[in-house]
This record gives C-alpha cells, sequence and structure tokens, in this order.
C-alpha cells in the first residue's frame, strides 16, 4: 500500500426527510480492497453514487491523488479512472457479449478488435469468457464477468463492487477474489460493498462501516470478528435465530415428476423435480440465481399449473389448481420481488394484506370486501412483525425493502399455514430484519408448519434449514441433511452435479 | 432548472386537484386559442361554459346536458372498469352502434305491435349486441393473444360500414320514399325511449347511466371482483399471485364495457336520435374515452367529467353558431383538456422542485 488514492472529507446528502450521508470521511489507499459495510438503508449507495458522478454531494470534498475530484457526471468519474460493477446488472439479454461491451463504451472499436481484447483481459484475469456468446444463455455468474471486463478495459484506479457475490456459487466466488487480488497485486483499488462479513474478513485489508448515513468506524476485518462487526453495522447486539429442535413429522408435501416448459424465453424449465415437505421441517434450497428457483415458487403458489398428481398436499392432488384453491387447503408462498409480485406498490398496505389473505382470513362476505376486518388484519401484521409504517393506509412502495418483506413473510405466517414457501426471503434486507423474518420461519416450523426457503445465501440456508437441495439448470439434487455437508459439496451440488447421487456415493 | 422528483405515495391532494387545474389550463390555453383566431377570448369562455347553464337560453340547454352527458358517462364508465385493469377498449364507438343496431331491429320487427315487453327486449338485444361486438376482442385476446386495441378499433369501421348497410337497406324505411334510414321510433310509443319526467332531458338511458355510476362505485370499492381489475391493473404479476384469473378479468371488462356502450346506443336510437341512419353515430365512443381519463377512472369523476364534457360539446356548439368558431377549434379545444389533465397528472406521482444550475 503506498499513498491514498481516494480521500472523501465530510461528504454530506440530505434527501427529503432523510440525511443519506452525514459528514462521511474515509481513505481508499492505492492498491487496497476497502470494504464498505451496512445495513440496508445505511448509506453505502448514495456514498458510492456520489463518488461515481451520479449523485452530486450537498457538503464536502473528495480529492483524487491529491487533486480535487467532483464528478458531476459518470463519464468524468470514469475518465477519473473510477469503474463500477452495479449489483443489478445492465445487459441486453438479446445481444452478445462483445456488442453488450460495446454499448457501453464512447467510442468502441470495431468489434472484432474488441472482442480480442475482450479475450486477453479475461485470459490475463483468470475470468473465462466467450465475447461471441449471447448474454441471455449466460449464467448470473458470466453476466457479472461482462460487466467486471466491460470495467477492466477502461484500465481503472478505482473499481467499485456493489454486492458481487450475491449471485455466485461458492467456486464462482474463489474465481473472483483471485482477480480481486491479482487487481490488487497491480496497484488497482477496490471499494468493495458487500453485508457478508465473512468474505470481507477473507478479502478485504480496511473496512469502513456505515450506520444510518455516519462513518461509525474503521476496522482492520481480519482482526475483527464477524460478529463485532455486525454489531456496529446494527448498533445492538444480535440476536441469532434458534431453532427449535423439534424433529419433522409426517409428509405433507410431496412433489414428483414436476416438469414444466420455461415460462418466457429466458425463463428456466423445470424438470423432473422431486422432493418431499413434513411437518416442522425447513427445508432449504439453493442455487445460482436464474436456475428455476422462480419458477419452482410458482408451481408451488399455483401461479404456474401443473399434471394434478405432480404436486400432492397431505395426500390430494393439487398440481392442477390455483392460487386460490390452494391457499385455501394450506399451502401459502411469498415471492422474492416484493414489489410487483409478492406486492402492488401503489396499492395500501390494507389492500395488500387483501391480496393474499382474502380467504384463509375471512375478508370478504359473498365476494364483498370487509374491510374493517382486513384492515384489522394489516394492523395485526404491522404489530406482530414490527413493520415500520405510519399505517396501514400507507402505500407498499412507501416502506423499506426490510419492512415490506416483514409485511410481506409477516401476512403469510399469520394465516397460520401448513406448509410455506418463500423465495429470498432476507435478500435486500437489514440484518436485524433478517434476523426476525429467519426466527418467525423457525417459529413456525417449531409449531408444525413445512416450510420450503428457496434462497441464494448460503449462510441463510445453514442457519435454518434441516435437509437442503439444490436447482441447478431447473433439476433439483436429491435432499440432504444440512449438518452433514461441507461447503464444497453444497458447491458440487449448486454447480451441477445433475443427479446429486454421485455427491452420495463418494460419501458413501 | 427544473427537475422531477417522485412522491414517496401518491398525493391525494392532487388526485382531485389535477382535473380542475386541467381545466383552467385549458381555458387559458383555449382563450389564446380563440384570441388568435381572431375572436375575443372572454367571451368565447363564457359561451362554451356559463351560457348553456345560466344564459338566456339555459331552459332549453339544461337538458341538452343529460342528453349529451348520459351516454359520455354510460360508456365511459364501461371503459373505465377496462382501463383499471390495463385492458384498453377503444372500440366503444363500434359496441355503440351495434347495440343501437339490435335494439333498433327488435322494435323493427315488432312493428307496428303495441306492448309492454318491446322495449325491455330491446334493452336485452342492445346490451347483448354491445356485448357480443367487444368480445369479439375479447376471444380473440384470450386465444391467441392478439392486441385488443387494434381489434377493438378496427371494428368499429365494421361497425360504421354495418350500420350504413342498414340504414340503406335491411333496416330502410318501406313508407320512406326512398330516403335512407329506418322508421322514426319516436313514433312507435312501445320502443319510444321517452323522457321520464318531460322537459328534463332525462330518459332511461340518463337514469341507466346514474346506476352504473353506483354499480362501478360498488364494485371498485366494496367488491372482490373489483379489486381483482384494480390489482391487475396495478400489479399484474401480484394479481396472479393473489390468485387472480387474467382470462376471467379481459372478458369481463371487455363484456361489461361492451354492454355498456351497446346499451347507450340502444338508448339513444330509440330516443333522442329516433332512427337508424347513416350518420347516426357522433363519437360518443371515442370522447367517453376522454371522459373516463378526465374523471380520473373513478365513477363519481366520470359522472362529472362526463357533464363537463356534455357542457362543452353544447357550449362549443352555440360558440360556433354565435360567435362563427370553426369546429376545428372546438374539437382542438376538447383534445386539449386531455392533453393537459395527462400533463399535469404527473404531479400526483412526482413534485416539481426547482434546482439552481450548478456549474459543472
Amino acid at each position: 500500500m503506498t499513498g491514498t488514492l481516494l480521500s472523501i472529507k465530510g461528504l454530506t446528502k440530505a434527501y427529503p426527510g432523510v440525511v443519506a450521508n452525514d459528514t462521511v470521511s474515509l481513505d481508499i489507499g492505492t492498491g487496497e480492497i476497502h470494504a464498505l459495510l451496512g445495513e440496508n438503508g445505511a448509506g453505502k449507495s448514495t456514498l458510492v453514487k456520489m463518488i461515481y458522478g451520479l449523485v452530486k454531494p450537498d457538503g464536502g470534498t473528495m480529492q483524487m491523488r491529491g487533486a480535487p475530484f467532483a464528478p458531476p457526471e459518470p463519464r468524468s468519474a470514469r475518465a477519473a479512472g473510477v469503474a463500477m460493477v452495479f449489483q443489478h446488472f445492465s445487459l441486453f439479454d438479446a445481444l452478445d457479449v462483445s456488442e453488450n461491451i460495446a454499448l457501453g463504451m464512447e467510442n468502441p472499436p470495431p468489434l472484432r478488435d474488441l472482442a480480442a481484447r475482450i479475450r486477453t483481459v479475461s485470459e490475463d484475469y483468470g475470468l473465462p469468457l466467450d465475447p461471441y456468446r449471447t448474454v441471455g444463455g449466460l449464467s448470473a455468474g458470466e453476466r457479472q464477468r461482462v460487466e467486471i471486463i466491460r470495467c477492466l478495459l477502461q484500465d481503472p484506479k478505482l473499481l467499485i463492487m456493489d454486492e458481487p457475490t450475491s449471485v455466485l456459487t461458492p467456486q464462482e466466488v474463489g474465481i473472483l477474489f483471485e482477480t480481486l487480488n491479482k487487481l490488487r497485486s497491480e496497484g488497482t483499488s477496490i471499494l468493495y460493498i458487500s453485508h457478508k462479513l465473512e468474505e470481507i474478513r477473507t478479502l478485504c485489508d480496511t473496512a469502513t462501516i456505515l450506520r444510518l448515513g455516519k462513518n461509525v468506524g474503521t476496522c482492520d476485518p481480519r482482526e475483527t470478528t464477524a460478529r463485532q462487526m455486525a454489531e456496529m453495522m446494527v448498533g445492538s447486539e444480535l440476536q441469532t435465530p434458534k431453532g427449535t429442535g423439534a424433529t419433522p413429522g409426517a409428509a405433507v408435501l410431496d412433489v414428483s415428476g414436476l416438469s414444466l416448459p420455461a415460462p418466457t424465453r429466458f425463463g428456466t424449465a423445470l424438470k423432473n423435480v422431486h422432493l418431499r415437505l413434513h411437518m416442522g421441517e425447513v427445508l432449504g434450497i439453493g442455487g445460482v440465481a436464474g436456475n428455476g428457483q422462480d419458477e419452482l415458487l410458482a408451481a408451488l403458489s399455483g401461479e404456474m399449473r401443473a399434471a394434478p398428481d405432480a404436486i400432492r398436499l397431505k395426500g390430494q392432488d393439487i398440481g392442477h389448481l390455483g392460487p386460490t384453491a390452494r391457499r385455501r387447503r394450506g399451502l401459502l408462498a411469498a415471492p422474492e420481488e416484493r414489489l410487483g409480485h409478492a406486492a402492488a406498490p401503489d396499492m395500501s398496505l390494507t389492500e395488500n394484506a387483501l391480496l393474499t389473505g382474502a380467504v384463509r382470513e375471512g375478508l370478504t362476505a359473498n365476494g364483498f370486501l370487509k374491510w374493517g376486518k382486513a384492515r384489522s388484519f394489516a394492523e395485526r401484521i404491522i404489530e406482530t412483525f414490527d413493520v415500520r409504517t405510519p399505517g396501514p393506509d400507507n402505500a407498499a412502495r412507501s416502506l423499506s425493502g426490510g419492512n415490506l418483506q416483514k409485511f410481506v413473510i409477516g401476512r403469510e405466517v399469520l394465516q397460520r399455514p401448513e406448509v410455506l414457501v418463500v423465495n429470498q426471503p432476507t435478500w435486500g434486507v437489514d440484518a436485524s430484519a433478517a434476523a426476525a423474518i429467519r426466527q418467525a420461519l423457525l417459529d413456525l416450523a417449531g409449531n408444525g408448519t413445512a416450510v420450503l426457503v428457496i434462497s441464494q445465501d448460503l449462510d441463510e440456508l445453514m442457519e435454518v434449514a434441516d435437509h437442503f437441495a439444490a436447482l441447478n439448470e431447473g433439476r433439483l439434487t436429491d435432499t440432504r441433511r444440512t449438518g452433514d455437508l461441507t461447503i464444497e459439496e453444497i458447491g458440487l451440488m449448486m454447480g451441477g452435479a445433475h443427479d446429486g447421487m454421485g455427491i452420495a456415493h463418494a460419501e458413501a | 432548472m427544473l427537475r422531477l422528483e417522485k412522491r414517496p405515495q401518491p398525493s391525494r391532494v392532487f388526485a382531485y386537484l389535477t382535473p380542475v387545474l386541467a381545466v383552467i389550463i385549458t381555458m387559458i390555453a383555449g382563450g389564446m386559442l380563440f384570441a388568435a383566431l381572431g375572436k375575443n377570448p372572454v367571451e368565447a369562455i363564457r359561451t362554451i361554459f356559463w351560457d348553456p347553464l345560466f344564459g338566456e337560453f339555459a331552459f332549453y340547454y339544461r337538458p341538452q346536458l343529460l342528453v349529451k352527458g348520459g351516454p359520455l358517462i354510460l360508456i365511459a364508465i364501461g371503459l373505465s372498469l377496462g382501463f383499471r385493469a390495463g385492458i384498453w377498449n377503444i372500440g366503444a364507438e363500434g359496441q355503440y352502434i351495434v347495440g343501437a343496431l339490435c335494439g333498433a331491429a327488435v322494435a323493427l320487427a315488432f312493428y307496428p305491435l303495441e306492448a309492454w315487453y318491446i322495449f325491455p327486449l330491446m334493452i336485452l338485444a342492445g346490451a347483448l349486441g354491445g356485448m357480443l361486438w367487444a368480445m369479439v376482442p375479447a376471444l380473440l385476446k384470450v386465444k391467441f393473444g392478439t392486441n385488443e386495441i387494434l381489434v377493438s378499433l378496427m371494428l368499429v369501421y365494421v361497425a360504421e360500414n354495418l350500420l350504413a348497410a342498414m340504414a340503406l337497406g335491411r333496416m330502410k324505411n318501406p313508407e320512406g320514399h326512398g330516403f335512407p334510414g329506418s322508421r322514426n321510433l319516436k313514433d312507435y310509443p312501445s320502443a319510444f325511449n321517452d323522457e321520464i319526467i318531460t322537459g328534463s332531458g332525462m330518459h332511461w338511458g340518463v337514469l341507466t347511466a346514474f346506476l352504473a355510476v353506483i354499480f362501478a362505485y360498488v364494485l371498485l370499492n366494496r367488491h372482490m371482483l373489483g379489486f381483482s381489475i384494480r390489482l391487475t391493473g396495478e400489479a399484474p404479476r401480484a394479481a396472479r399471485f393473489s390468485g387472480v384469473n387474467p382470462t376471467r378479468i379481459i372478458l369481463f371488462c371487455l363484456g361489461i364495457s361492451g354492454l355498456m356502450a351497446g346499451l347507450a346506443g340502444m338508448f339513444e336510437v330509440s330516443g333522442p336520435s329516433g332512427q337508424v341512419s347513416i350518420d347516426f353515430n357522433v363519437g360518443y365512443g371515442f370522447t367517453a374515452i376522454i371522459v373516463a381519463f378526465l374523471g380520473r377512472l373513478h365513477p363519481v369523476g366520470i359522472l362529472l367529467a362526463g357533464l363537463l364534457m356534455a357542457l362543452t360539446y353544447i357550449g362549443g356548439e352555440i360558440a360556433q353558431g354565435n360567435l362563427g368558431l370553426p369546429s376545428a377549434a372546438i374539437q382542438l379545444f376538447q383534445g386539449m383538456l386531455l392533453f393537459f389533465l395527462l400533463a399535469v397528472d404527473l404531479l400526483t406521482n412526482y413534485r416539481i422542485r426547482f434546482v439552481r444550475r450548478e456549474a459543472a
């Protein structure tokens, strides 16, 4: 580490009603991997957007290698050597890799030259990528490589990465870390945003922790425990969810030979999925995004119909039934996408309570709505799950991600499901809300509900699930006890050991 | 420099204020248009908005408000249900014509029999005719995923030709000395949609329009089906997750909007118009689209917007007669209303901030 690359002093940015960044100061050294830690809404994104020229600070200064640095737009930030890999990729599915990269460049070279450069860079940094492949067919990890290579082609001095590992398998994370270490050894600085503490401890040199827009401390992550960092983030002691240790009972949900075609061109087909879920059991389903998670949830919730006997609930065929009929029988679900799928953004929380609660909570009579009852159901969710909102008349979109997620999960939990299926229950949710949601799921299982958790967060699955299976290209591996699994085995299950039998045999 | 900022939630104040604001801006811009045409803008605006209600001949114009507003409201209510769900029936004009033709066909088939059941049968026929005409785009959309905007719009032109064929052929008055057009139903008491209160302009169609307002209000605010319709429009994926069957919503929304447009046509042909003629349709089906949006797709809003639109129609006619304003200027004026409404609508979801431009 030689000298400071970027020095931030007293950076402040206020939005109506909230100070996103309050006099934040930090220094990023040359050739340093600097972690930026914080809960959702702590101001990480705002800070990074100011560095990248997307947002203009209200106060404070930045210096790049001693010279004043105030990029009015991303183009000037890029010219100064700042590059960013966003959490959500901005790629066109129908174009190939080199076309996508050319689109983001100011003066793109001829595509053939560009493809050659892509190949060189991808080989230099150990990120295998074919410039002529169509992006629609790439995995999430490969898409991220496109974004990283797009940045590397600019020869950046500072690379900003926003939650880069949330879509990767453990093996892909390993590859990414090697690349980042290589970049560091060449003198590139990296600003690494994440809330996965163990990752930060293995990769980063320095960590800055933000809470409520303020810099609450800088530490050396190698010498700080994950728990200490988490508590700095949250500002209080963390409650670790506790399992009930109850032994699973009789089988309630039986999925056998479930096959469904891909609902859209870039969707994933489900191929011969088998699983069995018992009372009081939590089954975790892992896998990299885009391997059939959304489709599995849709098939179980009833949004996609299957053959009647492909899905059986307590011995009854339900594969052909729609969401309402399944809810009536006790199979409830909470999809991943909060706004627009699990909840209607512009509708009030009362209306959103009605969205799935109508049947089981008796919120209608002869088709007529009982608004009073719907409202008190919404109030009960808000109360029980500590949803921070002025009241049930507020629009769903006015809630923060974590609060809306608590509402969405709470809405299903309070309906006393026999089987609950959730997809990414804590995605983009702050640590304390995530802990509350996981605890609610465990409590539910403790009371005899069978819970199916689909998640890309392996730590989460290891924490809550008794059994584990992985989705890969629409196929589900055999179910294994979580306690018996090593990270390598999980990686293999996620990464394409399709039959799942290979691992089982090797172990036996 | 102006900048738009998304509000955390839609402003209630502006949801109610924007239609009023749009009317005011339209008056100002319309006044400028009339001034540019060499007319006194204040007089023109007064002629359009004031004279029909409180002018010298208001006794004649006030009933006209209901006669013109009734079909607009009835059609717009039906359309608004579909619009709420993101289903765009643009072909109400065609459903209006077919409803009128079916209603008139029943009357002409029974002529000259006098019986109490003829008028109810006509209502039934008009409703069914409009609904079946709207079922064409609905079924095509459900079965083949066609675009209901195109199909319903194209069917307007089919309906117009059907109307011409009927007025000149099968439905032509055999005692009409060869002139095009059917018998006048005003001369056929069992089929005549007379005023319920003489001189008020209130005929059975206007009453139906008011009932439709109440029906739509209850449906949207108190019934699961109305909730499903709104949910489908707000968030289609959430609706599917909630258990809403999209096919049913499409069939219901297009069906009910066709039914109401058909009813409006039937009440028109048996009342104010009186006969099937080549130029029977005057664009109510298209103007109702403006009315639906001007009323914010809310039943009560549509009631007020329908009356307002009827006012500009009547006032516009007076202004054409008294001030010599070209009819194109009046149509432009009505178009401005929707244009400005959509423009200021932005304020419901966004607020404007004044930002000083900083040196880059």
